[in-house]
């Protein structure tokens, strides 16, 4: 019985009887219906071991919806503990691991998937090619990462969840002060998925160097492709700082070492340090592809060619290496003198020019174009103004002397989901709904997703224009409760209804997309949006081979030259296509990973060896493997093109 | 025979252990602060340079120059990281 008495919750409530309860039934019925309607192959041979580009990046953007449920779930929770002075909804606790729980799955398990699902789907199509470099490495990267994930996720049922923010300082995150295994799964979980994002990275940067069609220059590529070359370059350099943070971190905590301990020559600062040195630059990580989705989605509405390419290119490369400079403000407060403070002030402010200079292009872009309000360019034009508010706060908070004021207030709070919510949430809405008939071969329907965008809209600015009052006036971060005196009760209300919006906006997106699997009409054409770039060149939903013919390019916006300036893309004829094998080694070996990772937070080392173990045999296995791929026939491309009527020439 | 032994491989091998060798004596041997840290370093340096060139194969295809490139992209940054440490962790500390 000791045993097992280690899975047990420390804290345990009717709220959490009650959602384990719902996972068991949910997993039942999963398995009831795979089995009932015979999918078990179907799920096995078409999605589990799939190398394919473009349903890996399906399965990242089904894995991003869930999660921003799961986070959305711990929002509305901890706002309505919030919503009237001294509440009684949840006890402090609970709130600290709501808080943590949320920041780390909208983050990391939410956002970078999304990210990745329209870097994965979208930027080969984008350079005319028929996979990633290397399409097994892609599998095991979502693998790692949606098992990392279902980790973390687990933790609220089986053994208790993190409780030390999402930036887990120690020594708060030290086992002193964080007895439960909580912090464990935060940090094993974080290395797991992590593992699989620095493996994107490296991944995508060499399909973008090597793989682009014929003519494709560096300078003529679109620009959510340059986006994701230099998101790839910063988790490159970026994601080894946080794996070799999370290592010591776990080696504190389950061998006893004293890296962030504030004994025998421990430093518990240089765990902020280190999580920052990752964590600003993951914020860019975030925000570039968005800034690449908009640049695809502001000119196809506006109908004019982006204004300003090399100076948008420029501005990327420029923050690229710029984010690594400006870590520290995230710790103003924490003890460097004055004269540091203020080099990272100036590095901090200077950070905001290119991504001024990126606003006005879009807005140059805009400008006597001729614009359709679908719903990716009204995300668009809301984000401008709403981002833009954002970036002056974050300069704001940037003046290190004015962030003994502001740092972990409301204000903070308010700052970085100003940025994050109309910047990476928004493109990745616009641009999933602009994609989704590359995806799924139809339209969502127009008219309930410009419901969803304004609910989203109004509930954002009501949720979190208050905070940056409330802020100023002294509220902090972090805490459950405050009393009335304080007089936060009546913005932290409206803030309050605020999220019950974005709540119900989910929900629209959601219902948007039943409601569209339904009725929408399932011919589209192949161009229903009249697009610039290569991706649209292709047919919808795209033949697995994405292109029978590889494009030739000889301009930055291929296919809209095609269209109107009579370029030709596709010359020559059919050829037999050379295609990658499907394999179960990328499942099955996360699996693994899942169990060692399990063992290793629970401390049961004979499992974790086993584990271990049967990591390298995986990677063993691999490495005698013998697989040349296989051949799509010419017979075969004629049949499947001439069901969609043709090349597109 | 002789193009068939891989002279250059076997020396770097000895070499990096000659290395590692090296960095080991700062433990053993009773020296000052500064003189073990500049072993460390030196030895750290030139491992890294060693395992790069000899094993990485880093200048033996036609893309060479884009590695090295990214590769002082990286050292670069890996300064102006470990700079920016020790001026918040130690030098500019008041606490
Ligand atoms: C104009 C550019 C920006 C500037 C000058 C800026 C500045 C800052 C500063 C100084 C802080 C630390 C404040 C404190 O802790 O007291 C901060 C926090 C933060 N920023 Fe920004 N920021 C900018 C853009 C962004 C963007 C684009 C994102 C994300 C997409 C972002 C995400 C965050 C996050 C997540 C935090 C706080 C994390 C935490 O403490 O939990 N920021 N920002
Ligand atoms: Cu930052």
């Amino acid at each position: 019985m000791g045993f097992f008495t280690r899975f047990l919750i420390p804290n345990p409530s009717p709220v959490i009887y009650t959602s384990m309860v719902a996972i068991g039934i949910t997993i039942l019925l999963i398995v009831f219906g795979l089995t009932h309607f015979k999918k078990w192959f179907y799920l096995w041979s078409g999605w589990l071991t799939t190398v394919d580009h473009k349903r890996i990046g399906i399965m990242y953007l089904i894995a991003a919806l869930l999660m921003l449920f799961r986070g959305g779930v711990d929002a509305v929770m901890m706002r309505a503990q919030l919503a009237i002075p001294d509440n009684k909804l949840l006890d402090s606790q609970h709130y600290n691991e709501i808080f943590s729980t949320h920041g780390v799955v909208m983050i990391l398990f939410m956002a970078m998937p999304y990210i990745m699902a329209l870097m994965n789907f979208v930027v080969p199509l984008q350079i005319g090619a028929r996979d990633v470099a290397f399409p097994r490495l892609n599998a095991i990267s979502f693998w790692l990462f949606f098992m990392g994930a279902m980790l973390f996720n687990i933790s609220f049922v089986i053994g208790g969840s993190p409780d030390a923010g999402w930036s887990s300082y120690f020594p708060l995150a030290g086992n002193e002060f964080s007895p439960h295994v909580g912090t464990n799964y935060y940090m094993i979980a974080i290395q797991i998925a992590g593992i699989g994002t620095l493996m994107t990275g490296i991944n995508f940067m060499t399909t973008i160097l090597k793989m682009r069609a014929p003519g494709m220059k560096l300078m003529r590529m679109p620009m959510f492709t340059w986006a994701s070359l230099v998101t790839s370059v910063i988790i490159i350099f970026a994601f080894p700082v946080l794996t070799v943070a999370l290592i010591m971190g776990t080696m504190d905590r389950l061998f006893a070492t004293k890296f962030f301990a504030m004994t025998d020559g421990g430093m518990d600062m240089l765990w902020a340090n280190l999580f920052w040195v990752w964590g600003h630059p993951e914020v860019y990580i975030l925000i570039l592809p968005a800034f690449g989705l908009f640049s695809e989605i502001i000119p196809t509405f506006s109908r004019r060619n982006l204004y300003g390419y090399r100076s948008m290119v420029a501005s990327m490369v420029f923050i690229s290496i710029y984010s690594f400079f400006v870590w520290t403000h995230h710790f103003f407060t924490m003890g460097q003198a004055a004269y540091v403070n203020s080099i990272f002030s100036i590095t901090t402010m200077v950070i905001a020019i290119p991504t001024g200079i990126k606003i006005f292009n879009w807005l140059f872009t805009m400008w006597r174009g001729r614009i359709r309000f679908t719903v990716p360019m009204l995300y668009s034009i809301g984000f401008i103004p709403l981002f833009t508010i954002g970036g002056v706060t974050g300069v704001m908070l940037a003046m290190s002397a004015a962030d003994y004021q502001y740092h972990n207030t409301m204000f903070l709070v308010a700052h970085f989901h100003n940025v994050i919510i109309p910047g990476v949430v928004f493109a990745v809405l616009g641009a999933a709904t602009y994609y989704w008939p590359k995806m799924f071969g139809f339209m969502l329907n127009e008219r309930l997703g410009k419901w969803a965008f304004w609910f989203l809209t109004i509930g954002f600015c009501l949720a979190f224009f208050p905070m940056y009052i409330t802020g100023l006036d002294g509220q902090a971060r972090r805490i459950y409760t405050y009393s009335e005196s304080t007089g936060f009760g009546p913005w932290n209300m409206v803030t309050f209804i605020g999220t019950v919006l974005m709540a119900i906006s989910f929900f629209l997106i959601v219902y948007t997309v039943y409601y569209s699997i339904r009725h929408a009409p399932k011919d589209v054409g192949d161009d229903p949006w009249d697009a610039r770039s290569l991706e649209w060149a292709t047919h919808n939903p795209v033949p697995e081979y994405n292109f029978a013919i590889i494009p030739q390019v000889s301009s930055r916006e291929a296919f809209w030259d095609a269209k109107y300036k009579g370029h030709e893309l596709f010359k020559g004829d059919y050829e037999k296509i050379h295609m990658p094998n499907n394999s179960g080694g990328p499942f099955i070996m996360s699996c693994i990973f899942f169990v060692f990772g399990f063992a290793l937070v629970f401390s049961i080392w004979f499992l974790a060896i086993m584990g271990l173990i049967g990591i390298f045999v995986c990677m063993a296995l691999r490495s005698f493997e013998i697989d040349h791929g296989r051949y799509i026939s010419v017979e075969e491309i004629k049949e499947t093109e001439a069901k969609y009527g043709g090349v597109n020439k | 025979m002789k193009e068939l032994f891989p002279a250059k491989q076997v020396w770097g091998f000895v070499f990096s252990l000659i290395l590692t060798l090296a960095a080991l004596t700062v433990y053993f041997f009773n020296m000052s602060k500064a003189m073990g840290m500049t072993i460390f370093i030196l030895t750290a340096f030139i491992q890294a340079a060693v395992q790069l060139v000899v094993f990485m194969h880093a200048r033996e295809t036609d893309d060479s120059k884009s590695i090295f490139m990214t590769l002082y992209c990286a050292i670069f940054l890996a300064i102006i990281t470990v700079v920016g440490t020790i001026l918040c962790m130690i030098w500019g500390w008041t606490y």
